[in-house]
Protein backbone atom coordinates (compact mmCIF):
# COMPACT_ATOMS: atom_id res chain seq x y z
CA UNK A 1 0.00 0.00 0.00
CA UNK A 2 1.65 3.35 -0.45
CA UNK A 3 1.62 6.26 1.57
CA UNK A 4 -1.29 8.51 -0.29
CA UNK A 5 -3.60 5.15 0.06
CA UNK A 6 -2.59 5.07 3.37
CA UNK A 7 -3.80 9.35 3.39
CA UNK A 8 -7.31 8.59 1.57
CA UNK A 9 -7.87 5.20 4.26
CA UNK A 10 -7.56 7.68 6.71
CA UNK A 11 -10.26 10.09 5.34
CA UNK A 12 -12.52 8.14 4.08
CA UNK A 13 -12.79 5.38 6.47
CA UNK A 14 -11.58 4.48 10.24
CA UNK A 15 -8.70 3.45 8.99
CA UNK A 16 -5.81 4.15 12.01
CA UNK A 17 -3.25 1.87 10.44
CA UNK A 18 -5.91 -1.62 10.56
CA UNK A 19 -9.42 -2.16 10.89
CA UNK A 20 -12.07 -3.52 13.12
CA UNK A 21 -12.88 -6.64 11.92
CA UNK A 22 -13.63 -7.83 7.80
CA UNK A 23 -11.99 -5.71 5.16
CA UNK A 24 -11.13 -4.97 1.78
CA UNK A 25 -8.94 -2.45 0.40
CA UNK A 26 -8.73 -1.83 -3.18
CA UNK A 27 -5.63 0.39 -4.47
CA UNK A 28 -6.05 1.42 -8.21
CA UNK A 29 -8.63 -1.97 -9.32
CA UNK A 30 -6.42 -4.33 -7.22
CA UNK A 31 -6.46 -5.80 -3.78
CA UNK A 32 -4.01 -4.00 -1.37
CA UNK A 33 -5.52 -6.31 1.72
CA UNK A 34 -8.02 -8.69 2.82
CA UNK A 35 -9.52 -10.24 6.05
CA UNK A 36 -12.71 -12.07 6.30
CA UNK A 37 -14.14 -12.60 10.10
CA UNK A 38 -15.79 -15.61 11.11
CA UNK A 39 -19.22 -14.32 10.06
CA UNK A 40 -18.75 -12.02 7.49
CA UNK A 41 -16.80 -13.60 4.21
CA UNK A 42 -15.04 -11.36 1.30
CA UNK A 43 -14.81 -13.48 -1.66
CA UNK A 44 -13.59 -12.42 -5.06
CA UNK A 45 -17.08 -12.16 -7.94
CA UNK A 46 -16.58 -14.74 -10.49
CA UNK A 47 -18.40 -13.26 -13.24
CA UNK A 48 -16.68 -9.37 -12.73
CA UNK A 49 -14.42 -7.44 -10.86
CA UNK A 50 -15.36 -7.18 -7.43
CA UNK A 51 -16.53 -8.90 -4.14
CA UNK A 52 -19.24 -10.75 -2.83
CA UNK A 53 -19.54 -10.43 0.62
CA UNK A 54 -21.57 -12.72 2.57
CA UNK A 55 -22.84 -11.75 6.21
CA UNK A 56 -24.52 -14.89 8.51
CA UNK A 57 -27.77 -13.73 9.31
CA UNK A 58 -27.65 -12.47 13.16
CA UNK A 59 -24.15 -11.60 12.90
CA UNK A 60 -24.33 -8.39 15.65
CA UNK A 61 -22.28 -5.58 15.98
CA UNK A 62 -19.62 -6.20 13.46
CA UNK A 63 -18.46 -3.98 10.70
CA UNK A 64 -16.73 -4.47 7.33
CA UNK A 65 -14.95 -2.08 5.64
CA UNK A 66 -14.17 -2.16 1.40
CA UNK A 67 -12.44 1.24 1.04
CA UNK A 68 -11.14 2.36 -2.91
CA UNK A 69 -8.37 4.48 -3.79
CA UNK A 70 -7.15 5.31 -6.98
CA UNK A 71 -4.20 7.45 -6.64
CA UNK A 72 -2.83 8.56 -9.86
CA UNK A 73 -4.40 9.87 -12.89
CA UNK A 74 -5.14 7.73 -16.34
CA UNK A 75 -6.63 4.85 -13.58
CA UNK A 76 -10.25 3.47 -14.67
CA UNK A 77 -11.30 1.74 -12.00
CA UNK A 78 -14.73 -0.30 -12.12
CA UNK A 79 -15.89 -2.70 -9.90
CA UNK A 80 -18.87 -4.89 -8.62
CA UNK A 81 -19.76 -5.52 -4.99
CA UNK A 82 -21.63 -7.49 -4.08
CA UNK A 83 -23.56 -7.53 -0.35
CA UNK A 84 -25.51 -10.66 1.11
CA UNK A 85 -27.08 -9.91 4.55
CA UNK A 86 -28.20 -12.63 6.52
CA UNK A 87 -31.52 -12.75 8.39
CA UNK A 88 -31.35 -10.89 11.25
CA UNK A 89 -28.10 -9.15 11.46
CA UNK A 90 -27.26 -6.20 12.69
CA UNK A 91 -23.62 -4.60 10.79
CA UNK A 92 -22.27 -1.73 10.15
CA UNK A 93 -20.32 -1.28 6.32
CA UNK A 94 -18.28 1.30 5.51
CA UNK A 95 -17.60 1.90 1.73
CA UNK A 96 -15.25 5.08 1.07
CA UNK A 97 -13.53 6.02 -2.30
CA UNK A 98 -10.89 8.16 -2.84
CA UNK A 99 -9.17 9.93 -5.62
CA UNK A 100 -5.84 11.46 -5.69
CA UNK A 101 -4.41 12.28 -8.95
CA UNK A 102 -1.17 14.63 -9.71
CA UNK A 103 -0.99 14.55 -13.19
CA UNK A 104 -3.23 16.23 -15.96
CA UNK A 105 -4.63 12.75 -16.97
CA UNK A 106 -8.07 11.62 -15.34
CA UNK A 107 -9.17 8.99 -12.43
CA UNK A 108 -12.17 7.39 -12.22
CA UNK A 109 -14.16 5.07 -9.95
CA UNK A 110 -17.27 3.61 -10.45
CA UNK A 111 -18.26 1.79 -7.47
CA UNK A 112 -21.64 -0.59 -8.47
CA UNK A 113 -22.84 -2.16 -4.98
CA UNK A 114 -25.94 -4.69 -4.50
CA UNK A 115 -27.06 -4.91 -1.29
CA UNK A 116 -29.76 -7.53 -0.73
CA UNK A 117 -30.85 -7.42 3.15
CA UNK A 118 -32.96 -10.63 4.44
CA UNK A 119 -35.85 -10.16 6.63
CA UNK A 120 -34.82 -8.41 10.52
CA UNK A 121 -32.10 -7.43 9.24
CA UNK A 122 -30.18 -3.51 10.02
CA UNK A 123 -27.77 -2.23 7.96
CA UNK A 124 -25.93 1.35 8.44
CA UNK A 125 -23.73 2.05 5.58
CA UNK A 126 -21.49 4.84 5.56
CA UNK A 127 -20.06 6.10 2.07
CA UNK A 128 -17.37 9.41 1.89
CA UNK A 129 -15.89 10.07 -1.38
CA UNK A 130 -12.88 12.76 -1.35
CA UNK A 131 -10.80 13.96 -4.22
CA UNK A 132 -7.58 15.21 -4.03
CA UNK A 133 -4.02 16.18 -5.20
CA UNK A 134 -3.19 18.73 -7.57
CA UNK A 135 -2.82 17.47 -10.78
CA UNK A 136 -5.53 19.37 -13.36
CA UNK A 137 -6.90 15.58 -14.42
CA UNK A 138 -10.17 15.29 -14.20
CA UNK A 139 -11.80 13.04 -10.61
CA UNK A 140 -14.44 10.96 -11.49
CA UNK A 141 -16.79 9.29 -8.78
CA UNK A 142 -20.01 7.42 -9.82
CA UNK A 143 -21.34 5.21 -7.94
CA UNK A 144 -24.77 3.10 -8.14
CA UNK A 145 -26.13 1.42 -5.04
CA UNK A 146 -29.04 -0.80 -5.77
CA UNK A 147 -31.33 -2.49 -2.84
CA UNK A 148 -33.38 -4.89 -2.28
CA UNK A 149 -34.73 -5.08 1.20
CA UNK A 150 -36.86 -7.81 2.71
CA UNK A 151 -39.52 -7.97 4.94
CA UNK A 152 -38.92 -5.92 8.45
CA UNK A 153 -35.31 -4.96 7.42
CA UNK A 154 -33.75 -1.61 7.98
CA UNK A 155 -31.30 0.79 5.96
CA UNK A 156 -29.51 4.02 7.18
CA UNK A 157 -27.31 5.28 4.33
CA UNK A 158 -24.93 7.87 4.77
CA UNK A 159 -23.25 9.15 1.97
CA UNK A 160 -20.96 12.48 1.79
CA UNK A 161 -18.98 13.86 -0.88
CA UNK A 162 -17.78 17.41 0.20
CA UNK A 163 -15.66 18.70 -2.71
CA UNK A 164 -12.46 17.84 -4.97
CA UNK A 165 -14.56 15.47 -6.71
CA UNK A 166 -14.80 17.13 -10.43
CA UNK A 167 -17.61 15.06 -11.99
CA UNK A 168 -20.19 12.50 -10.10
CA UNK A 169 -23.26 10.52 -11.13
CA UNK A 170 -24.84 9.33 -8.07
CA UNK A 171 -27.68 6.46 -8.76
CA UNK A 172 -29.65 5.01 -5.61
CA UNK A 173 -32.43 2.24 -6.28
CA UNK A 174 -34.37 0.23 -3.99
CA UNK A 175 -36.73 -1.64 -3.63
CA UNK A 176 -38.61 -2.20 0.01
CA UNK A 177 -40.84 -5.08 1.17
CA UNK A 178 -43.29 -4.94 4.01
CA UNK A 179 -42.40 -2.61 7.26
CA UNK A 180 -39.18 -2.16 5.54
CA UNK A 181 -37.46 0.79 6.62
CA UNK A 182 -34.85 2.86 4.31
CA UNK A 183 -32.85 6.14 5.83
CA UNK A 184 -31.28 7.95 3.63
CA UNK A 185 -28.73 11.17 4.35
CA UNK A 186 -26.99 12.23 1.60
CA UNK A 187 -24.91 15.53 1.77
CA UNK A 188 -22.63 16.85 -1.36
CA UNK A 189 -20.90 19.99 -2.20
CA UNK A 190 -19.29 21.29 -5.35
CA UNK A 191 -16.98 23.99 -6.15
CA UNK A 192 -14.91 25.54 -8.72
CA UNK A 193 -16.30 23.77 -11.53
CA UNK A 194 -17.81 20.93 -10.19
CA UNK A 195 -20.83 18.87 -11.44
CA UNK A 196 -22.69 16.52 -9.07
CA UNK A 197 -25.42 14.39 -10.57
CA UNK A 198 -28.01 12.73 -8.07
CA UNK A 199 -30.62 10.03 -8.82
CA UNK A 200 -32.91 8.12 -6.46
CA UNK A 201 -35.53 5.77 -7.77
CA UNK A 202 -37.37 4.26 -4.53
CA UNK A 203 -39.92 1.39 -4.74
CA UNK A 204 -42.27 0.70 -1.85
CA UNK A 205 -43.79 -2.30 -2.24
CA UNK A 206 -44.93 -3.55 1.38
CA UNK A 207 -47.45 -2.93 3.36
CA UNK A 208 -45.98 -0.71 6.25
CA UNK A 209 -42.65 0.02 4.16
CA UNK A 210 -40.97 3.47 4.51
CA UNK A 211 -38.70 5.61 3.19
CA UNK A 212 -36.89 9.16 4.45
CA UNK A 213 -34.68 10.85 2.39
CA UNK A 214 -32.46 13.31 3.50
CA UNK A 215 -30.41 15.75 0.33
CA UNK A 216 -28.39 18.36 1.64
CA UNK A 217 -25.98 19.97 -0.86
CA UNK A 218 -23.97 23.09 -1.32
CA UNK A 219 -22.91 24.88 -4.66
CA UNK A 220 -19.86 27.47 -4.73
CA UNK A 221 -18.20 28.78 -7.49
CA UNK A 222 -19.56 28.03 -10.95
CA UNK A 223 -20.56 23.81 -9.87
CA UNK A 224 -23.67 22.49 -10.82
CA UNK A 225 -25.83 20.07 -9.23
CA UNK A 226 -28.48 18.14 -10.15
CA UNK A 227 -30.95 16.26 -8.04
CA UNK A 228 -33.73 13.98 -9.18
CA UNK A 229 -35.57 11.88 -7.08
CA UNK A 230 -38.37 9.27 -8.01
CA UNK A 231 -40.30 7.87 -4.60
CA UNK A 232 -43.42 5.53 -5.67
CA UNK A 233 -45.82 4.04 -2.68
CA UNK A 234 -47.11 0.70 -4.90
CA UNK A 235 -48.96 -0.04 -1.27
CA UNK A 236 -50.30 1.34 2.81
CA UNK A 237 -46.89 3.21 2.83
CA UNK A 238 -45.04 6.28 4.41
CA UNK A 239 -42.58 8.32 2.02
CA UNK A 240 -40.43 11.68 3.11
CA UNK A 241 -38.02 13.06 0.79
CA UNK A 242 -36.64 16.72 1.33
CA UNK A 243 -34.02 18.11 -0.53
CA UNK A 244 -32.34 21.53 0.84
CA UNK A 245 -29.80 23.69 -1.15
CA UNK A 246 -27.46 26.59 -0.41
CA UNK A 247 -26.07 28.48 -3.41
CA UNK A 248 -23.26 30.69 -3.58
CA UNK A 249 -21.16 32.58 -5.81
CA UNK A 250 -22.20 31.32 -9.45
CA UNK A 251 -23.48 27.84 -7.70
CA UNK A 252 -26.42 26.40 -9.44
CA UNK A 253 -28.86 23.58 -8.51
CA UNK A 254 -31.25 21.63 -10.36
CA UNK A 255 -34.38 19.93 -7.56
CA UNK A 256 -36.97 17.29 -9.61
CA UNK A 257 -38.33 15.66 -7.00
CA UNK A 258 -41.03 13.32 -8.20
CA UNK A 259 -43.99 11.09 -5.87
CA UNK A 260 -45.96 8.49 -7.10
CA UNK A 261 -48.85 7.40 -4.97
CA UNK A 262 -50.09 4.02 -6.71
CA UNK A 263 -52.23 3.14 -3.87
CA UNK A 264 -54.60 4.99 -1.64
CA UNK A 265 -52.85 4.56 1.32
CA UNK A 266 -49.28 5.68 0.06
CA UNK A 267 -48.74 8.90 2.26
CA UNK A 268 -45.65 10.94 0.39
CA UNK A 269 -44.58 14.33 1.07
CA UNK A 270 -41.46 16.03 -0.59
CA UNK A 271 -40.15 18.88 0.56
CA UNK A 272 -37.57 21.57 -1.46
CA UNK A 273 -35.76 24.55 -1.06
CA UNK A 274 -32.72 26.16 -2.59
CA UNK A 275 -31.26 29.34 -1.79
CA UNK A 276 -28.14 31.56 -0.88
CA UNK A 277 -27.80 31.99 3.17
CA UNK A 278 -29.95 33.63 4.90
CA UNK A 279 -28.40 37.42 5.87
CA UNK A 280 -30.36 36.67 8.84
CA UNK A 281 -27.94 33.76 9.71
CA UNK A 282 -24.70 35.59 8.63
CA UNK A 283 -25.66 38.90 11.07
CA UNK A 284 -26.57 36.64 14.17
CA UNK A 285 -23.32 34.65 14.22
CA UNK A 286 -21.77 38.34 13.35
CA UNK A 287 -23.13 39.51 16.70
CA UNK A 288 -21.50 36.39 18.68
CA UNK A 289 -18.37 37.90 17.14
CA UNK A 290 -17.10 35.81 13.80
CA UNK A 291 -16.51 37.71 10.62
CA UNK A 292 -18.88 37.65 7.51
CA UNK A 293 -16.43 34.76 5.87
CA UNK A 294 -16.11 32.20 9.29
CA UNK A 295 -19.93 32.75 9.87
CA UNK A 296 -20.94 31.57 5.95
CA UNK A 297 -18.07 29.00 6.91
CA UNK A 298 -20.07 27.57 10.20
CA UNK A 299 -23.26 27.59 8.43
CA UNK A 300 -22.19 25.45 5.69
CA UNK A 301 -19.99 22.87 8.15
CA UNK A 302 -23.53 22.91 9.97
CA UNK A 303 -25.62 22.58 7.39
CA UNK A 304 -23.58 19.88 6.14
CA UNK A 305 -22.91 17.87 9.26
CA UNK B 1 -21.14 53.40 29.88
CA UNK B 2 -22.82 53.39 26.38
CA UNK B 3 -23.50 56.83 24.98
CA UNK B 4 -25.34 58.01 21.92
CA UNK B 5 -25.42 61.54 20.39
CA UNK B 6 -27.62 63.27 17.72
CA UNK B 7 -28.31 59.95 16.29
CA UNK B 8 -30.50 60.15 13.47
CA UNK B 9 -31.20 57.37 10.94
CA UNK B 10 -34.08 57.32 7.90
CA UNK B 11 -35.38 54.17 5.97
CA UNK B 12 -33.56 54.16 2.52
CA UNK B 13 -36.96 55.69 0.82
CA UNK B 14 -36.00 58.79 3.12
CA UNK B 15 -38.65 58.10 6.12
CA UNK B 16 -36.88 59.83 9.35
CA UNK B 17 -37.00 57.00 12.25
CA UNK B 18 -34.60 58.10 14.60
CA UNK B 19 -34.46 62.26 14.98
CA UNK B 20 -31.23 63.25 16.93
CA UNK B 21 -31.55 61.15 19.22
CA UNK B 22 -29.20 60.90 22.37
CA UNK B 23 -29.09 58.44 25.40
CA UNK B 24 -27.17 57.12 28.21
CA UNK B 25 -26.76 53.86 29.49
CA UNK B 26 -24.83 53.51 32.93
CA UNK B 27 -22.77 50.63 33.53
CA UNK B 28 -24.09 47.98 35.42
CA UNK B 29 -27.84 49.15 34.87
CA UNK B 30 -31.23 47.82 33.07
CA UNK B 31 -32.66 50.00 31.26
CA UNK B 32 -36.29 49.23 29.71
CA UNK B 33 -36.78 51.40 26.41
CA UNK B 34 -40.47 51.34 25.75
CA UNK B 35 -43.06 53.67 23.69
CA UNK B 36 -45.73 52.82 20.78
CA UNK B 37 -44.91 50.61 17.56
CA UNK B 38 -43.27 52.58 14.66
CA UNK B 39 -41.43 55.07 17.22
CA UNK B 40 -38.18 53.72 16.29
CA UNK B 41 -37.19 51.45 19.45
CA UNK B 42 -35.95 48.26 17.16
CA UNK B 43 -34.13 50.80 15.45
CA UNK B 44 -31.95 51.88 17.61
CA UNK B 45 -31.79 48.78 19.27
CA UNK B 46 -30.25 47.46 15.66
CA UNK B 47 -28.15 50.57 15.60
CA UNK B 48 -26.27 49.82 19.20
CA UNK B 49 -25.29 46.58 18.01
CA UNK B 50 -23.92 47.91 14.65
CA UNK B 51 -26.98 45.52 12.69
CA UNK B 52 -27.71 49.16 11.19
CA UNK B 53 -25.38 52.26 10.43
CA UNK B 54 -26.61 55.80 11.50
CA UNK B 55 -27.21 58.56 9.03
CA UNK B 56 -25.55 60.96 11.29
CA UNK B 57 -24.96 60.96 15.13
CA UNK B 58 -21.82 59.37 17.20
CA UNK B 59 -21.71 55.85 19.68
CA UNK B 60 -19.30 55.93 22.67
CA UNK B 61 -18.81 52.49 24.65
CA UNK B 62 -16.81 52.86 27.69
CA UNK B 63 -15.71 56.44 25.77
CA UNK B 64 -14.71 54.46 22.90
CA UNK B 65 -15.80 55.40 20.01
CA UNK B 66 -17.81 52.79 18.28
CA UNK B 67 -19.05 54.70 15.91
CA UNK B 68 -17.83 53.07 13.13
CA UNK B 69 -17.20 49.88 14.45
CA UNK B 70 -19.10 46.95 12.46
CA UNK B 71 -21.27 44.04 13.96
CA UNK B 72 -18.98 41.83 14.63
CA UNK B 73 -16.43 44.52 15.67
CA UNK B 74 -18.76 45.43 18.27
CA UNK B 75 -19.93 41.92 19.32
CA UNK B 76 -15.99 41.76 19.95
CA UNK B 77 -16.03 44.55 22.23
CA UNK B 78 -18.74 43.07 24.23
CA UNK B 79 -21.97 44.25 22.77
CA UNK B 80 -24.69 41.28 22.54
CA UNK B 81 -27.69 41.28 20.80
CA UNK B 82 -30.97 39.24 21.28
CA UNK B 83 -32.77 39.38 18.07
CA UNK B 84 -36.83 39.78 18.26
CA UNK B 85 -37.28 36.95 15.68
CA UNK B 86 -34.50 34.70 16.67
CA UNK B 87 -32.56 32.74 13.63
CA UNK B 88 -33.11 29.09 13.11
CA UNK B 89 -29.69 27.17 11.92
CA UNK B 90 -30.17 23.47 10.09
CA UNK B 91 -27.56 20.95 11.03
CA UNK B 92 -26.46 23.86 14.15
CA UNK B 93 -27.17 22.21 17.13
CA UNK B 94 -27.87 23.72 20.42
CA UNK B 95 -24.57 22.84 22.10
CA UNK B 96 -22.88 24.03 19.01
CA UNK B 97 -24.62 27.49 18.89
CA UNK B 98 -24.11 28.02 22.58
CA UNK B 99 -20.32 27.31 22.50
CA UNK B 100 -19.91 29.57 19.03
CA UNK B 101 -20.92 32.18 21.58
CA UNK B 102 -18.71 31.30 24.25
CA UNK B 103 -16.04 30.88 21.86
CA UNK B 104 -14.88 27.73 23.54
CA UNK B 105 -16.26 23.90 23.75
CA UNK B 106 -18.13 23.86 27.15
CA UNK B 107 -18.54 20.68 29.67
CA UNK B 108 -21.63 19.66 30.33
CA UNK B 109 -22.28 21.23 33.56
CA UNK B 110 -21.50 24.64 32.11
CA UNK B 111 -24.20 24.06 29.69
CA UNK B 112 -26.59 23.01 31.80
CA UNK B 113 -25.63 26.05 34.51
CA UNK B 114 -26.68 28.68 31.27
CA UNK B 115 -29.54 26.57 29.96
CA UNK B 116 -30.95 25.98 33.70
CA UNK B 117 -31.05 30.13 33.37
CA UNK B 118 -33.74 29.95 30.43
CA UNK B 119 -35.45 27.17 32.23
CA UNK B 120 -34.34 24.38 29.61
CA UNK B 121 -32.90 21.14 30.98
CA UNK B 122 -29.75 20.87 29.06
CA UNK B 123 -30.08 17.03 28.40
CA UNK B 124 -33.26 17.19 26.29
CA UNK B 125 -32.35 20.45 24.51
CA UNK B 126 -28.34 20.15 23.77
CA UNK B 127 -28.47 17.67 20.68
CA UNK B 128 -31.41 19.17 19.03
CA UNK B 129 -30.78 21.22 15.41
CA UNK B 130 -31.88 24.87 16.13
CA UNK B 131 -34.26 24.58 13.54
CA UNK B 132 -38.09 24.75 13.10
CA UNK B 133 -38.64 22.31 15.29
CA UNK B 134 -38.52 24.51 18.18
CA UNK B 135 -41.39 25.82 19.23
CA UNK B 136 -41.57 30.00 19.61
CA UNK B 137 -40.81 30.21 23.05
CA UNK B 138 -38.08 27.43 22.95
CA UNK B 139 -35.69 29.46 20.49
CA UNK B 140 -36.56 32.35 21.91
CA UNK B 141 -35.18 30.72 25.44
CA UNK B 142 -32.05 29.58 23.36
CA UNK B 143 -31.77 32.75 21.69
CA UNK B 144 -31.70 34.14 25.25
CA UNK B 145 -28.94 31.37 26.21
CA UNK B 146 -26.40 32.61 23.50
CA UNK B 147 -26.58 36.12 24.65
CA UNK B 148 -26.15 35.01 28.37
CA UNK B 149 -23.12 32.73 27.61
CA UNK B 150 -20.96 35.73 26.06
CA UNK B 151 -20.46 37.47 29.33
CA UNK B 152 -21.23 40.88 27.51
CA UNK B 153 -20.52 44.26 29.11
CA UNK B 154 -23.52 45.39 27.34
CA UNK B 155 -26.25 43.08 26.31
CA UNK B 156 -29.49 44.29 24.09
CA UNK B 157 -32.85 42.37 23.83
CA UNK B 158 -35.28 43.34 20.92
CA UNK B 159 -38.50 42.72 22.67
CA UNK B 160 -38.16 39.41 23.83
CA UNK B 161 -41.55 38.93 24.59
CA UNK B 162 -42.33 38.45 20.91
CA UNK B 163 -44.08 35.75 19.30
CA UNK B 164 -44.16 33.30 22.50
CA UNK B 165 -47.45 32.28 23.98
CA UNK B 166 -48.49 33.05 27.55
CA UNK B 167 -47.19 29.98 29.68
CA UNK B 168 -43.90 30.88 28.08
CA UNK B 169 -44.38 34.68 28.90
CA UNK B 170 -44.49 33.86 32.55
CA UNK B 171 -41.36 31.68 32.42
CA UNK B 172 -39.46 34.55 30.71
CA UNK B 173 -40.26 36.95 33.05
CA UNK B 174 -38.63 35.07 36.05
CA UNK B 175 -36.05 34.51 33.44
CA UNK B 176 -35.34 38.04 33.43
CA UNK B 177 -35.99 38.47 37.12
CA UNK B 178 -33.06 36.48 37.83
CA UNK B 179 -30.69 37.88 35.25
CA UNK B 180 -31.74 41.14 36.85
CA UNK B 181 -30.36 39.61 40.15
CA UNK B 182 -27.34 38.62 39.03
CA UNK B 183 -26.85 41.53 36.36
CA UNK B 184 -23.47 41.14 34.99
CA UNK B 185 -22.77 44.35 32.73
CA UNK B 186 -25.81 46.67 31.69
CA UNK B 187 -28.78 45.46 29.63
CA UNK B 188 -30.96 47.30 27.45
CA UNK B 189 -34.65 45.44 26.92
CA UNK B 190 -36.91 46.47 23.71
CA UNK B 191 -40.29 45.74 25.60
CA UNK B 192 -43.83 46.97 25.59
CA UNK B 193 -44.47 44.56 28.86
CA UNK B 194 -45.42 46.17 32.54
CA UNK B 195 -44.03 43.23 34.22
CA UNK B 196 -40.64 43.62 32.47
CA UNK B 197 -40.81 47.40 32.75
CA UNK B 198 -41.09 46.56 36.97
CA UNK B 199 -37.15 45.52 37.12
CA UNK B 200 -35.92 48.15 35.22
CA UNK B 201 -33.71 50.41 36.93
CA UNK B 202 -34.63 53.18 34.45
CA UNK B 203 -37.34 53.43 31.79
CA UNK B 204 -37.02 55.87 28.57
CA UNK B 205 -39.98 56.34 26.35
CA UNK B 206 -38.83 56.76 22.78
CA UNK B 207 -41.45 57.84 20.44
CA UNK B 208 -41.52 59.67 17.10
CA UNK B 209 -37.60 58.66 16.55
CA UNK B 210 -36.51 60.72 19.94
CA UNK B 211 -36.66 60.33 23.87
CA UNK B 212 -39.82 61.73 25.12
CA UNK B 213 -39.00 60.58 28.80
CA UNK B 214 -36.68 58.87 31.06
CA UNK B 215 -36.48 58.55 34.57
CA UNK B 216 -36.13 55.56 37.29
CA UNK B 217 -38.77 52.94 37.04
CA UNK B 218 -41.10 53.85 39.55
CA UNK B 219 -41.81 57.36 38.80
CA UNK B 220 -41.97 56.47 35.07
CA UNK B 221 -44.64 53.54 36.39
CA UNK B 222 -46.32 55.90 37.89
CA UNK B 223 -46.44 58.23 35.09
CA UNK B 224 -47.54 55.78 32.39
CA UNK B 225 -50.14 54.83 34.48
CA UNK B 226 -52.26 57.82 35.14
CA UNK B 227 -51.47 59.70 31.85
CA UNK B 228 -53.15 59.53 28.49
CA UNK B 229 -52.11 60.26 24.75
CA UNK B 230 -48.64 58.77 23.70
CA UNK B 231 -47.31 57.31 26.73
CA UNK B 232 -50.36 55.57 27.25
CA UNK B 233 -50.15 53.45 24.67
CA UNK B 234 -46.79 52.33 25.96
CA UNK B 235 -46.92 49.42 27.62
CA UNK B 236 -49.50 46.65 28.07
CA UNK B 237 -51.18 45.18 31.21
CA UNK B 238 -50.46 41.64 31.33
CA UNK B 239 -53.79 40.58 31.48
CA UNK B 240 -54.02 42.01 27.97
CA UNK B 241 -50.92 40.11 26.76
Amino acid sequence: MNEITKDLLREISEWDGGFKGAYNIRENGQCAGRVSSENIKIENKKDAPGLAIFINPGTKGETVSIPACVTQGGVDDLVYNDFFVGENADVIIVAGCGIHTETGEPARHNGIHRFFLGKGSKVKYLEKHVGKGHGTGLRFIDPVTEVEMEADSQLEMDTAQIGGVDRTTRVTKAKLAENAKLLIRERILTEKDQTAKTEFEVEMNGNGSGVDLISRSVARDNSHQAYHSVIIGNAPCTGHSECDAIISENGKVDAAPELHARDNDAALIHEAAIGKIAGEQILKLRTLGMTEEEAEATIIDGFLS
Amino acid sequence: MLRLENISWSTPDGVGVLKDLSLEVPDGKLIVITGPNGGGKTTLAKIIAGLYQQDSGKIFLNDQDITNLNVTDRARLGISFAFQQPVRFKGISVRKLIELAAGHPMPMDQLCDILSKVGLCAEEYINREVNATLSGGEIKRIEIATVLARHSVLTVFDEPEAGIDLWSFANLIKTFEEIRKNLNGSIVIISHQERILRIADEILIVADGTVKAQGASDDMMSKLECSSGVTAKCFKQEELF
